[in-house]
C-alpha cells in the first residue's frame, strides 16, 4: 500500500504545467542573486494527480466514516460551503481593496459578526483569529489589556480547570501570565472551595470549557462567574463546545465576558486535516474596545432603499491585529452559509441532537465501559477504556481495534483526570443506525478483550497500515525528503 | 433538516433508551432562568434560495476575474492549476482532522511530510513544520523561537521596516505580555547596515525581509554575520514564489525562514486562509512550534509516517509549550505541495521570471511617465514603489473606473511615504493590461 | 522497580549519589518507566555552571511526555554525561548507572537532610501508583 514520495515519481524534464509565454522585453536577472532552477521534482499532471488522489485514500474522513472523536465536533461538512466559498467574488478579491469594492464581503462579515453575538450574547465579536488557540490568545490579551487599562497592574495569574485543554495554560504562558490549576470535584465541576481559596486580587481571570472536557456542564456556572468576578477577574470561555449550546444557553447570559468560537467545529466549516480553522471572539461589553482588529462595521447607514455602506474599523483601545489581514474568510463564507440555512431553530435542533446522540451512546455504552462522571452529559462523554478483568488492555488496544470495524476511535488519553479515557463525540449529523452500529463494535471488543486480548494488542488489521513506530520516528527524526539525486543534479549545474 | 438524519422513531427509541421523555429534559444542568433564550437570527432558508443570495453577495465585489489586479503588498493574483482545487476537493482531505491516529491517517502524513521537504528545498533550509497561520504569526513564532533559545536571557528584537506592516503589528500584539524591545522598523528607509548597527549583546533575533515589503531584494550575508558575531539569530520573512528563481536565504546564514505560502497555489480570498510558512536548521528543531511529521515504519514493515516531537506541543507540555498552536492550516499546506509538484522546477522558475520580468516592464514604462518615478534603488522581484503626482486614492479611483485594481497606498503604514503606491505584477498581468495601467496612469496624472 | 539503598530520592524521581562533597544525578528507574521510551535528553546547566536547590538542569523527552530535572541539591555543576544525548534509551535500562545526567560540586551538605531515603521514596512511588 505504499505510495512512493513526490520526488521518487520525478523524471528530469517532465512538466505539469504550461505557462504563457513572455510577452514583455526581458530584463537581466540579477547574476548574484538568481539561483540554479530550485530543487522542485518533475512530474506530468497525471503523475500529480495519481499521487495526491492515492494519498487521499488512505485517510479516514467524515466522508467516508463515522468520527466520534471528542473536542474536536467531527460533524458533516455541507457540500453547499465549498461551492460558495470558491465563487469568484470572494475567492477572487484583495483582502487590500477600497472596502467600496467589497461591500459584499463586508456585508457577509457583518452578518456573521451579529449573529455570533447574538448565539454568544456578546457585545462584539472580531473575526480576525484563525483557530480556536489563536482565539484564545487574543481572548487573554484582550483580559490583560482590560486590567491595565484600568491601571489594575497586579493582576498576573489565569485560573484553569485540570480538565482544561493544553491549549489554556500554552495560552497564558504566551500572554505573559502564571497557570494556576484548579481541582474538578467529585461531579466533574470546577471545586469551588479551591477556586474560592485560588480567587484574589492577582488572579486575571478564569478560563473555563463549558461544557468542559468530561462533556458535563458547569453545575455551578453561575457561583464560579460570580466568585471570578468578586475578585476583580474576568471570566474566559473555551468555545470548543459551543456545539452543545446553540439556542440553550448564551454564555454572556451565564456571566462570560471573553469566548472564542470554533467555525470549524461548530459551524461545519472543514476540519482540512489539521486546519484551516477559525477562531472568533466575542466579548462583553467592557471588552469591546479592545478587541483586535479591524472589523466590519457599518460606516454609513443606509436609507429605505439603499444598503448601508460598510467599512473595516480599528477598536478604539484594540490590543493590535493578531494576523495579517481579516481573518480565515473563506471560513467565515462556508460558516455563514451554514447558519443560513439552519436558522435560528435549525440551530436549536443542531443542540438537541447532539445532545441526544451523545446521551443515547453513554446510555447503551455504560454497561460495558466504565464511565466515570455517572451523569446526564451534554454533547460528549468519557468512559474509561480499561476493565480489571481484562489486565493489560488500554484505551490505546480499544482505539486501534475500532479502525478495523470501520470508525475513527474517539479521542484517547485527555482528559488528563480519566484514567485511560476515550472521549466520545457523535454530533447531530449521524443517524442511529450509525450510532448502533459503533455500540455493536465497543461491545465486541469489550468481549475480546476477555477472550483474545491479543487481537486487540495488535490492532489494526484491516487497515492499509499497522502500529507506527512512533520511538524510531522521535530518534531518528527524518522530517525532510531531500533525494541525493537533487544534490548531484545541482553540483553538475544542469539547473537554470 | 438536511444534515440531522433522525426521524421522530428514532427520536422516541433514544429517548427511551437514555430514560428520559423529552430532549428538553437533558438541560437539567444548564440554569433555568437563561435556558433556552429566543434568538435573534434569521429563519432557515432552501440550499437553492442559499446559493441565490450568497452569489449576489460576492457579485457586489468588485473580483479579480473581472478587474485586473496590480495590488499585491503580501496577498498576490497568481494562476493557479486546475489540479490544485480537485486535490483540495478530495473529501478523504478535507473532512479528515489533525492525523492523530496515524494508521488510518498516512494520506494526510504523508502529504504533510511532502509539504516539508518541498519547502524545505525550496528554502535551503533543514526542517519546516506542517505550517502556521499565516506569515505574520509565523515571524511572531520566530521571535519565541528566538526568545525561548536564549532562554529569557535576551529581550530584543530588531525587525526591519521592509517587513510587512501587518506582520510588524502582529509580532507586537503577541509579544505585548513579554518585557521585549522591539526596534528598526522607527524609519522606512532603514537598510541592512542601519539594522546591524542596532545588533547588540541584548539582540535575540534579527528579521528582514526577502524581497522585502516594497519589493527590494537584497543578500543579507554580512547581516547575518554581523548577528551571529553577537549570537543572535538571523530570521528572513519570503514570498517563496520568488524562490524559484532567487538565492535560497539558507545561503545568508538565516537561522529562521518564513513567509506566506498564499502564492503557491491558494487564492488571495480577501485575505485568508492563507500559509504561515516555518523553516529553521536542525539545531533548533525542538524549539520549533507546530506539528512535524516524521518517517518511521509500521508494524507490517512499511514505511510510513507520524506526528513527531510532540512533547514540544501544548497538548503535553502545557505551560512550558513552544506555543498554543493546535489547528494550523494543514490543508493550504497541501495546496501548496500540489502546486511546487505540479509547477515543478521549472515551472516554478518559469513563473518567477515571468513575475519579474513583466514587474521591470511595467516599472520602466511607468518612470516614463510625467510626473510618476520609481522609487526603488537596486534591484526588486515583481513588486516597486511608484512616487505619485497626486494622492494614491485619488488615482486608484481613476483606475478603478477603467477596471483597474490598483496598488497600495503605502502613506497609511508610512507617513513619509505618503503619495508613494506599490505596484505588484504577476503572471497574470499581460503586456495589454501592463500598457493600459500605464496609459491609465498618464490620465490620471492630467485630470 | 529498583530502589538502590545508597542513593537520596526528591519527590520530582531524581536520585543523587553524594560522595564526600560530589553528588552524582539523574532520574529514577519509577521516573523512566512512567516515562517509556526515552528519546531525547539535553542538560540545561554546563560545567562550571553554579545553580540552587531546585534548579532545572535538564530535559528528557520521551515519544508521549516530557520531563524537566531539578537539582536535588544545590551547587557548581562538575561534570556532564556527554554520551548520553547519544543513547537516551540508556536512561530506561540503566537508570543509576550509565545514564546518570551530571555531576556536582554539592555547596551545603546540609540540605540533603531533606531528601528522602529509599524506603521513603519507594513508599512515596507505592502511594501514587495505587
Amino acid at each position: 500500500m505504499i505510495e512512493p514520495l513526490v520526488y521518487d515519481l520525478s523524471s528530469p524534464g517532465r512538466q505539469g504545467v504550461t505557462l504563457p509565454e513572455l510577452d514583455v522585453p526581458a530584463t537581466d536577472l540579477p547574476a548574484d542573486l538568481t539561483r540554479e532552477a530550485a530543487p522542485l521534482p518533475e512530474l506530468s499532471e497525471i503523475d500529480v494527480v495519481r499521487h495526491f488522489v492515492r494519498l487521499s485514500q488512505l485517510n479516514h474522513s467524515i466522508d467516508t466514516g463515522f468520527y466520534p472523536l471528542g473536542s474536536c465536533t467531527m460533524k458533516y461538512n455541507p457540500k453547499i460551503n465549498e461551492d460558495m466559498a470558491r465563487l469568484s467574488g470572494f475567492a477572487h478579491t484583495h483582502p487590500l481593496q477600497d472596502p467600496t469594492t467589497v461591500q459584499g464581503n463586508l456585508a457577509l462579515m457583518y452578518s456573521l459578526q451579529e449573529w455570533l453575538k447574538e448565539i454568544g450574547g456578546f457585545a462584539g465579536v472580531a473575526l480576525q483569529p484563525a483557530a480556536g488557540a489563536h482565539g484564545e490568545l487574543t481572548g487573554i490579551l484582550i483580559i490583560r489589556a482590560f486590567h491595565r487599562s484600568r491601571g489594575d497592574l497586579g493582576r498576573n495569574k489565569i485560573l484553569i480547570p485540570d480538565s482544561a485543554h493544553g491549549t489554556n495554560p500554552a495560552t497564558t504562558a504566551m500572554a505573559g501570565l502564571q497557570v494556576v490549576e484548579l481541582p474538578s470535584d467529585s461531579r466533574g465541576n470546577v471545586d469551588l472551595d479551591s477556586l474560592r481559596a485560588a480567587c484574589d486580587s492577582s488572579v486575571a481571570g478564569l478560563m473555563l470549557t463549558n461544557p468542559n472536557t468530561l462533556g458535563l456542564f458547569e453545575e455551578h456556572v453561575l457561583e464560579v462567574a460570580d466568585l471570578v468576578h468578586g475578585c476583580g477577574g474576568l471570566l474566559y470561555g473555551d468555545g470548543a463546545n459551543m456545539n452543545a449550546l446553540l439556542g440553550v444557553v448564551r454564555p454572556g447570559d451565564l456571566g462570560f465576558d471573553v469566548l472564542h468560537y470554533n467555525l470549524h467545529k461548530t459551524f461545519s466549516t472543514p476540519h482540512g486535516g489539521g486546519g484551516p480553522g477559525s477562531g472568533p471572539v466575542g466579548v462583553g461589553e467592557s471588552l469591546v474596545d479592545f478587541l483586535p482588529g479591524p472589523v466590519a462595521d457599518i460606516v454609513e447607514q443606509g436609507g429605505d432603499d439603499d444598503a448601508p455602506l460598510y467599512g473595516l474599523v480599528m477598536p478604539a483601545r484594540s490590543i493590535g491585529r493578531v494576523k495579517a489581514f481579516h481573518g480565515h474568510f473563506g471560513m467565515f463564507v462556508r460558516a455563514f452559509t451554514y447558519m443560513r440555512m439552519q436558522g435560528r431553530a435549525g440551530l436549536r435542533s443542531v443542540a438537541d441532537h447532539a445532545v441526544l446522540n451523545a446521551n443515547y451512546l453513554r446510555a447503551r455504552l455504560q454497561s460495558t465501559y466504565h464511565v466515570p462522571f455517572d451523569r446526564i452529559c451534554m454533547h460528549e462523554f468519557v468512559a474509561e477504556g480499561r476493565w480489571e478483568d481484562a489486565p493489560g488492555v488500554r484505551a490505546l488496544d480499544i482505539a486501534k481495534r475500532l479502525m478495523d470495524f470501520g470508525f475513527h476511535p474517539p479521542t484517547n488519553y485527555f482528559p488528563l483526570i480519566v484514567h485511560e479515557a476515550l472521549m466520545i463525540e457523535p454530533t447531530e449529523t449521524e443517524s442511529k443506525e450509525t450510532l448502533d452500529r459503533f455500540i455493536e463494535a465497543m461491545e465486541a471488543i469489550a468481549a475480546e478483550a476477555r477472550s483474545d486480548p491479543e487481537t486487540l494488542h495488535t490492532a489494526p488489521h484491516t487497515t492499509p497500515f499497522g502500529r507506527l513506530d512512533e520511538v524510531r520516528a522521535a530518534k531518528e527524526l527524518v522530517l525532510c525528503c531531500r533525494p541525493a539525486w537533487l544534490d548531484e543534479a545541482q553540483a553538475a549545474g544542469s539547473g537554470g | 433538516m438536511a444534515y440531522i438524519p433522525h426521524t421522530d422513531e428514532d427520536r422516541r427509541a433514544m429517548l427511551a433508551a437514555i430514560g428520559v421523555r423529552s430532549i428538553d429534559e437533558l438541560y437539567q444542568a444548564v440554569p433555568a432562568a437563561h435556558r433556552f433564550p429566543n434568538l435573534d437570527l434569521p429563519d432557515a432558508v432552501s440550499e437553492l434560495e442559499v446559493a441565490t443570495e450568497l452569489q449576489a453577495l460576492s457579485e457586489a465585489n468588485f473580483d479579480l476575474r473581472h478587474n485586473a489586479c496590480f495590488l499585491g503588498a503580501g496577498a498576490y493574483h497568481h494562476f493557479i492549476p486546475s489540479v490544485v482545487d480537485h486535490i483540495l476537493r478530495r473529501n478523504e482531505f478535507y473532512t479528515a482532522y489533525t492525523p492523530y491516529q496515524p494508521e488510518v491517517s498516512q494520506g494526510t502524513l504523508q502529504a504533510i511530510f511532502e509539504y516539508q521537504s518541498l519547502i524545505c528545498n525550496l528554502t535551503g533550509m533543514d526542517v519546516s513544520n506542517a505550517s502556521h497561520y499565516d506569515g505574520a504569526t509565523a515571524l511572531a513564532e520566530a521571535v519565541i523561537l528566538a526568545l525561548n533559545h536564549h532562554r529569557g536571557k535576551r529581550n530584543k528584537i530588531i525587525l526591519s521596516p521592509a517587513i510587512h506592516p501587518h506582520y510588524r503589528q502582529t509580532v507586537r500584539s503577541y509579544m505585548q505580555g513579554m518585557d521585549l524591545t522591539i526596534v528598526g522598523d522607527e524609519d522606512c528607509c532603514h537598510g541592512p547596515e542601519e539594522l546591524a548597527k542596532a545588533i547588540d549583546a541584548d539582540t535575540a533575533l534579527v528579521a528582514v525581509g526577502y524581497p522585502d515589503f516594497f519589493g527590494h531584494i537584497v543578500d543579507f550575508t554580512a547581516l547575518g554575520e554581523a548577528a551571529h558575531a553577537a549570537g543572535a539569530l538571523l530570521c528572513v520573512v519570503v514570498n517563496p514564489l520568488a524562490l524559484g528563481m532567487l538565492r535560497p536565504p539558507s545561503e545568508f546564514g538565516a537561522d529562521v525562514v518564513v513567509g506566506d505560502g498564499q502564492p503557491l497555489g491558494i487564492p488571495v480570498s480577501f485575505g485568508g486562509p492563507h500559509l504561515g510558512l516555518f523553516t529553521t536548521r536542525q539545531e533548533y528543531v525542538r524549539k520549533m512550534a507546530g506539528r512535524l511529521a516524521g518517517e518511521t515504519v509500521d508494524s507490517r514493515g512499511q514505511r510510513g509516517y507520524v506526528l513527531t516531537l510532540t512533547p514540544r506541543e501544548q497538548h503535553i507540555r502545557r505551560e512550558k509549550a513552544t506555543s498554543n498552536i493546535c489547528t494550523n492550516v494543514a490543508l493550504m499546506a497541501l495546496a501548496s505541495a500540489v502546486y511546487l509538484s505540479v509547477m515543478g522546477r521549472q515551472g516554478m522558475r518559469r513563473v518567477a521570471e515571468l513575475c519579474y520580468h513583466k514587474a521591470h516592464y511595467a516599472a520602466s514604462e511607468i518612470g516614463r511617465v510625467e510626473g510618476f518615478r520609481i522609487w526603488n534603488q537596486g534591484p526588486f522581484f515583481h513588486e516597486f514603489v511608484v512616487a505619485c503626482p497626486r494622492p494614491v486614492a485619488e488615482i486608484n479611483e481613476h483606475l478603478l473606473d477603467h477596471e483597474i485594481i490598483g496598488g497600495y497606498d503605502l502613506g497609511a503604514d508610512y507617513p513619509e511615504l505618503a503619495g508613494n503606491m506599490l505596484v505588484a505584477v504577476t503572471e497574470m498581468n499581460s503586456r495589454d493590461e501592463i500598457d493600459d495601467f500605464v496609459a491609465v496612469l498618464e490620465e490620471a496624472a492630467h485630470d | 522497580m529498583d530502589f538502590p539503598k545508597d542513593l537520596k530520592y526528591t519527590k520530582n524521581d531524581e536520585w543523587i549519589r553524594i560522595e564526600a562533597d560530589q553528588g552524582t544525578i539523574g532520574i529514577t528507574d519509577y521516573a523512566q518507566d512512567q516515562l517509556s521510551d526515552i528519546v531525547f535528553v539535553e542538560t540545561t546547566l554546563a560545567a562550571g555552571e553554579t545553580a540552587g536547590k531546585g534548579a532545572a538542569c535538564a530535559t528528557i523527552e520521551s515519544v508521549k511526555a516530557a520531563a524537566e530535572v531539578y537539582l536535588p541539591l544545590g551547587g557548581t555543576v562538575s561534570a556532564v554525561n556527554e554520551d548520553l544525548p547519544q543513547t537516551p534509551e540508556q536512561i530506561n535500562s540503566d537508570p543509576y548507572g550509565a545514564a546518570w545526567i551530571l555531576r556536582i560540586q554539592i555547596a551545603d551538605p546540609s540540605e540533603a537532610g531533606e531528601l528522602l531515603d529509599a524506603s521513603a521514596y519507594e513508599a512515596y512511588c507505592k502511594e501514587r501508583s495505587g
